[in-house]
């Protein structure tokens, strides 16, 4: 019987009174993919930590090929032939690929030698994994995909045999994640081991022959891939049933809230970011507007926020706003029935030293409910939040805690309450469940679809094509600051709009993943 | 003006860019690993000071320069054991360096010397002699070729020479090696280095003990070269003008020695206004002269560098993140 290629028994560790893993023990046979799901703060990534030598586990033992090894570094998790793929690369941007590929791995004092052994093995393993990259390329100046394989070079360069990825399809387009799939499916076949570190149920299922759950910094289930199913491992993360599906009618749209004619941003270092765009939201439905990251969407609802500004024309509900940035603030867009839950809530949507009744109260602190005279009604505050916090399930319901400890999801919800129990007439949506676990994304989307069978008109942005896809009536899609075109959810997949979001039309079935790598690497620069 | 006059300000300017090209080299290893180092000033000043106090004592130039480089390793040690080992601001750090060498060597000469904060004059072997390089006498008498080789070229002490030299070495040091590689991407993504298996704080002590050396010896130029003996503040600014060099010349070691070339030659303008009188026919005043390398370090920093991009792990300290 062969020995499991890594094997964990009894780790624990622990940071101050926090458990991040109780006494975890896993085995993952050579030659197949294994996956690792669970929540934020499951303790996946402190897991992943101690393999790769960050952390030393407090109790537990690894064993690599049948042989107990110890970690106590980077270097030796290398030396024991563990390579690992970051979810954020860990790559020095202004350096080629191959002067990436090599650092750290150099075979003598001077460069030159190792710098041409390592453009001959790249090539090797191009051919071999359909690994292909552009040895000569400066980092910064090639796509997230090309990134990403430099960093799988980079392993396979170091002879690892064990290949770990984190989140690896979070900034990929579909096709680009097919394109992985294809490499581990590849490197399966060449006997190497992979774990899969992520959060989408469909990609477990897909690509992986046996799957471990983690909640709570426990292990709760090992199991073979093909003998469960989605809903069962969302039940194992969560520790209760979950709707995996957002369940909606079909919209009623009424009048037209908001009309955005001919939009254009250029941003403070000059470059264009949005590009004559015009679109509509009406009454009672959502605009999803779908896309990869950095091709005008942040910019867009900055200007909509009211702090960007902008050439073209606004209306809500008939009447213009202002768009040169003079006379409008985020204040004046809320006067105006405008309420806006920003992409990234730790830096925009909260402030994380401030506790949450103070920061239910922000951008409303004018209120007349929130007000005694000249001084604030903090009492009344306290008591709107405690109250929110309860309609909206925050947890732990202390209105006095201070955002920053609150987890990602129940951040997320305070930021909610405080906008949609506003009752506005428009909700600006950014990456609203970005790094919120699934409970709290069922809770999300629900009071989402909940706001617009009230009447209210939403736009949502979101560069999750599950999430557009669930919750848009229509469904928009930006690339390079242009809208690429309008599509009906119901008639359209995620090929089509992974196509889209690249800027490209026509049969999926006839594009190359390098076509789709090469414009979104000029996308947003102003190189396109 | 004749070439006689135009050489001696030509050799002037080498002499003065001297220390300027070592504190900036010395800079570029620091700030290249992501060590920003404001306190170039005051390693320079302590090198000074202890190289001329020990080459007074003792006699021997070379044991001064020894100790001058001890002295500013001393202060390197410092500054990474607060920014390196215990993250904490460099800056900060480095201005604590300035005021602490600033203080110390001439509270240091006082007691030691009592001659008022300085060092007995140096004289004979205590001090780097100028070197003549051979055929100098020879060929002097050669029109053009002969005064440019006597005057310009030879008969400078062997730190010039030294200085010139390290610039083709640390191009070829980071761009060519291991180290270098490894000390460039310490600059950029400690993180990427930290992963790759390397030691972060290793190789940031590496580049900040390698800064110490450089300025310890630009120090020691200082007091027992271009000058007889440390003098109060002798550093006159240069640690902060070879800053501004260092980001006129955008991290780059050949741009280093043209930015260093252009503020020695404006220093040695400044010693010369006789010089300024007789070419432009007007008297500019001694101190606008003296002002002037400053004024241009102000003019070159406010933007006139074009795009100049510090290394990107500039001025942080590395913490490794879950």
């Amino acid at each position: 019987m062969t020995a499991p290629a890594i094997e964990l028994k009894g780790i624990s560790k622990a940071f101050g009174p926090v458990q991040a893993n109780k006494d975890i023990s896993i085995r993952v046979m050579p030659g197949t993919i294994h996956g690792i799901i669970g929540e934020n703060g499951a303790g996946k990534s402190t897991l992943m930590s101690i393999l790769y030598g960050f952390y030393k586990a407090d109790k537990g033992e690894i064993f690599i090929g049948g042989t107990k090894t110890d970690i106590p570094d980077s270097q030796s998790a290398i030396a024991a032939g563990i390579g690992m793929v970051f979810q954020h690369f860990k790559l020095v941007e202004n350096f080629t690929v191959l002067e990436n590929i090599i650092l750290g791995a150099e075979d003598s004092g001077l460069l030159r030698p190792s710098l041409s052994r390592a453009r001959r093995e790249l090539k090797a393993l191009a051919d071999e994994y359909e690994l292909n990259v552009d040895p000569d390329a400066i980092v910064e100046d090639i796509g997230v995909g090309m990134q990403q394989r430099v960093e799988i070079l980079k392993a396979l360069y170091r002879q690892a045999d064990i290949l770990i990825l984190d989140e690896p399809t979070g900034v990929l387009t579909p096709a680009e994640a097919d394109h992985l799939f294809r490499i581990l499916e590849n490197l399966r076949r060449e006997g190497k081991t992979i774990i899969l570190i992520t959060h989408k149920l469909r990609e477990i299922m897909d690509i992986t022959d046996t799957v471990s759950v983690m909640r709570r910094g426990e292990m709760t289930a090992t199991v073979k891939t093909v003998d469960t199913s989605p809903q069962e491992l969302a039940e194992l993360m969560v520790g209760r049933k979950v709707l995996l599906r957002v369940e909606k009618t079909p919209a009623s749209p009424g009048d037209v809230i908001l009309d955005v004619q001919d939009l254009n941003v250029t941003d403070a270092k000059g470059v264009h970011r949005v590009k004559g765009i015009s679109f509509n939201v009406r009454a009672g439905e959502i605009l999803g507007i779908a896309g990869v990251a950095g091709n005008g969407q942040s910019e867009l609802l900055e200007v909509l926020g009211g702090y960007e500004k902008a050439s073209g024309q606004i209306t809500v509900n008939g009447t213009p706003i202002d768009l040169t940035g003079q006379k409008s603030d985020g204040q004046s867009r809320r006067r105006r029935g405008i309420a806006h839950v920003p992409e990234d809530r730790q830096a925009e949507g909260l402030i994380m030293d401030y506790a949450a009744w103070e920061n239910t109260a922000f951008g409303y602190h004018h209120d007349a409910k929130y007000r005694n005279g000249l001084f604030m009604n903090n009492a009344a505050i306290l008591q709107d939040t405690t109250e929110k916090m309860e309609r909206f399930d925050v947890r732990p319901p202390d209105p006095k805690l201070a955002a920053k400890n609150f987890s990602g999801g129940n951040q997320q919800k305070i930021v909610l309450a405080r906008e949609i129990e506003r009752n506005p007439d428009l909700l600006l949506i950014g990456q609203p469940t970005r790094g919120v676990d699934i409970g709290a994304i069922e809770f999300i989307h629900q009071q989402i679809v909940a706001l617009r069978d009230q009447g209210k008109a939403i736009l949502l942005v979101s560069v999750e094509l599950e999430e557009i896809l669930a919750l848009s009536d229509r469904i928009a899609v930006m690339f390079d600051g242009h809208i690429m075109g309008e599509r009906d959810p119901a008639q359209t997949d995620e090929k089509e709009l992974g196509l889209l979001m690249a800027g490209m039309t026509g049969n999926p079935s006839q594009v190359s993943v390098k076509d789709i790598e090469e414009n979104l690497a000029h996308a947003g620069t102003g190189k396109v | 003006m004749d070439l006689l006059t135009l050489l001696q300000l030509l050799d002037s300017t080498l002499r003065l860019a001297t220390p300027l090209l070592l504190a900036c080299l010395a800079g570029l290893f620091s700030e290249r690993a992501g060590i920003f180092d404001i306190g170039l000033e005051g390693k320079m000043l302590a090198a000074a000071f202890l190289s001329a106090a020990i080459a007074a004592v003792t006699g021997s130039v070379w044991l001064g320069l020894l100790a001058g480089i001890f002295a500013s390793l001393l202060l390197s040690a410092i500054h990474g054991l607060a920014s390196i080992t215990f993250r904490g601001n460099q800056l900060i750090s480095g201005v604590a360096i300035n005021f602490l060498a600033a203080g110390l060597t001439v509270v240091i000469a006082q007691s030691w010397f009592a001659e008022g904060g300085r060092t007995p004059q140096l004289a004979g072997a205590a001090r780097f002699n100028p070197i003549t390089l051979p055929g100098a006498e020879a060929l002097r008498d050669v029109p053009v070729l002969g005064p440019i080789y006597y005057e310009l070229i030879s008969g400078h002490t062997i730190i010039v020479y030294l200085a010139l030299l390290i610039v083709p070495i640390t191009a070829w040091v980071l761009f060519s090696t291991r180290f270098g590689l490894r000390l460039r991407a310490v600059g950029e993504n400690p993180a990427a280095v930290d992963t790759a298996g390397i030691s972060v704080v290793g190789l940031r002590f590496a580049a900040v003990a390698i800064c110490g050396v450089l300025c310890g010896i630009a120090g020691a130029y200082l007091a027992t070269a271009l000058q007889a003996g440390f003098t109060k503040d002798m550093s006159a600014g240069r640690g902060y003008i070879a800053l501004a060099a260092l980001i006129f010349a955008k991290w780059r070691p050949v741009y280093c020695l043209w930015a260093c070339l252009l503020f020695g030659f404006l220093q040695a303008i400044a010693l010369r206004s006789d010089l300024i009188e007789r070419v432009l026919q007007f008297n500019i005043q001694s101190q606008l002269l003296d002002a002037l390398p400053y004024i241009l370090t102000v003019v070159i920093l406010a933007g006139f560098v074009g795009k100049a991009i510090p290394p990107r792990a500039g001025g942080e300290p590395y913490v490794k993140e879950r």
